[in-house]
């Protein structure tokens, strides 16, 4: 009786979860004319515009290729510098490392509204302003911090024997890193640089500050489209159901490590 | 884990705090630099001493954007919390059903913050969206562009479908941890339901608890994208949040100095909050290894 009652509260729970994402992909493929003058719960005119205009118009699609570009930059960047940062936190204690990991901490607490002038004038000032590689550093403010957390929440579950065996058989410290810690933490690693990839691709207050044509996000371009006159509410829904796929996808694969994800890795 | 003290560990670290200090403490100096100085452009500027904080502290508009902001973080708090511990309650403990959850909610999590604020806005628009249509047909007078108390249940339920997976995923990770010998003890105790629940599932659940609730107060905090795309702050002033006046006075304006001002002191509380809940959990990580 009692399995009854879970498996109806999850079913209402996950229906309120699902009805807004389905209006969404409904009203993608519907025409604007449907969209505006009638109210079906499905397309009665299936069309496939919406998507064609998008993935035919460069000022649309570029959003999406700049999104990914400056994602994947700082995916790569978090990374690379977080992973000897979490080593030296799971490892070793040293001189200010407490007062340091909490200074992390509170970077990902930042409100990205508090950062948005300073960093435009910052990124304006060195020539930066409208590139990717300036999106990417930006949102490396709360990113890097995230990554060092999550690692370091699962290199303290790796032996310290393991380390000391490595040095005692004559490993350089580079040749261990390398070729020993890092298979072990590779779902680690997994789950940090897909979080990094997360945050990065939902984030939109910096993004937008910080690019105006070169490198203008798809989250932008579709704010623009909110304010402009005459919406096209077909294209808009469709941009939003293409935005959400890449997590939609990679989902499956770190469903057991999402909640250490958001946790920062203390699960 | 007993830890090597070593001061070399610091050439590792130095990577991350270049990086971060390029992206935090470089701008934060802007940002303290205006707070003190007034300007009228040209890069020129003439000390203002503490003015801009006596005249935000004092301002209306600021405790205005404060106190909806807090009212906003409390009921989110308070609904989302005891709602994301009884999903987690209710979800599959294991099986093909258990993944299908998990993967279904956090679906909403991974929507980028503009498109969460378009699917709302669209699902409750009232001659295009589901919801609009359906609560005018109940005869229900809806609309979150006019009225200030539908525009904030609109906010709130937002929020709820957004991030209530957040809690449930972090409690239900926090109940796997919970061995079955638990649950068997109790049977044979024959505890009740509410005192399984109030001495075996809220303590193990208490350090994935925190973190869930530090999460969505910070995060509700700083809200910024989605109630700026469902309501743009408005009707009125009605849901202009920290955030979104913040941006207002900063980008839309361009009063440097009160914005600046603004925001040490918006940076502060989060100081203040963050520095509370590491204390704390730093404290149960020492429990936990005794």
């Amino acid at each position: 009786m009692r399995l009854r009652g879970s498996a109806l509260v999850m079913t209402l729970y996950l229906l309120f979860l699902l009805i807004p994402i389905y209006w969404l992909v409904n009203m993608s493929f519907k025409t604007n004319t449907e969209i505006t003058s009638t109210f079906t719960l499905f397309p009665a005119d299936f069309t496939i515009r919406n998507y064609v205009t998008i993935l035919t118009d460069p000022s649309w699609y570029m959003g999406y290729v700049n999104s990914i570009i400056y994602v994947v930059m700082n995916t790569v960047i978090s990374i690379t510098v977080a992973l000897p940062a979490a080593y030296a936190f799971s490892r070793y204690s040293f001189m200010g490392d407490k007062h340091l990991f909490f200074w992390l901490l509170t970077n990902r607490m930042a409100p990205p509204a508090v950062f948005a002038l300073p960093f435009f004038q910052l990124y304006s000032s060195v020539g930066l302003f409208d590139t990717h590689i300036a999106v990417a550093l930006a949102h490396c403010l709360f990113n890097v911090p995230l990554a060092v957390w999550i690692l370091e929440g699962f290199m303290r579950g790796v032996p310290k024997e393991i380390d000391e065996t490595a040095y005692i058989d004559g490993y350089s410290f580079g040749r261990f890193f390398v070729k020993i810690f890092m298979p072990l933490i590779a779902s680690g690693i997994g789950v940090a640089a897909f979080f990094c990839f997360m945050f990065s691709w939902v984030e939109l207050l910096l993004s937008r500050t910080l690019t105006s044509v070169n490198a203008k996000p798809i989250a932008a371009t579709m704010t623009r489209t909110v304010s402009a006159s005459g919406m096209d509410w077909g294209v808009l829904a469709a941009a939003g159901v293409l935005t959400i796929i890449p997590g939609a996808l990679v989902i499956y694969f770190v469903r057991n490590y999402i909640a250490k994800g958001f946790a920062l890795g203390r699960v | 884990m007993e830890k090597t003290q070593n001061n070399k560990a610091w050439f590792l670290v130095l990577p991350v705090l270049v990086i971060v200090a390029f992206s935090a403490v470089i701008p934060l100096m802007t940002v303290v630099n205006y707070s003190v100085n007034d300007t009228f452009g040209n890069n020129q500027f003439f000390w203002a001493g503490l003015e801009w904080f006596e005249e935000m502290v004092t301002s209306n508009r600021l405790h205005e954007a404060l106190g909806r902001q807090i009212l906003f973080s409390a009921i989110i708090l308070a609904i989302e919390v005891p709602l994301g511990i009884y999903i987690a309650l209710n979800m599959p403990k294991s099986g093909f059903w258990a993944s299908v959850c998990l993967v279904l909610m956090a679906l909403p999590l991974l929507i980028p913050f503009n498109v969460v604020g378009t699917i709302w806005q669209i699902f409750g628009r009232v001659d295009i969206g589901l919801l609009g249509h359906y609560l005018a047909e109940l005869g229900i007078d809806y609309n979150y562009t006019n009225d200030p108390l539908d525009a904030w249940i609109t906010v709130i339920v937002m929020d709820v479908w957004h991030w209530t997976s957040l809690v449930a995923l972090l409690c239900y990770a926090g109940l796997q941890s919970i061995p079955n010998a638990y649950y068997q003890a109790a049977r044979v105790d024959q505890a009740s339901r509410w005192a399984v629940f109030r001495y075996i599932e809220l303590p193990k659940m208490a350090g994935v608890l925190l973190i869930a609730v530090l999460l969505r107060f910070m995060d509700s905090f700083m809200i910024y994208t989605e109630p700026f795309v469902v309501t743009g702050g408005g009707p009125g002033n009605s849901t202009t949040f920290l955030s979104i006046d913040l941006v207002k006075m900063a980008v839309g304006q361009f009063d440097l100095g009160p914005a600046a001002a603004f925001s040490i002191m918006y940076f502060l509380v989060i100081l203040l909050v963050s520095w509370v809940f590491y204390t704390v959990m730093t404290n149960l990580d020492k429990e936990e290894g005794k």
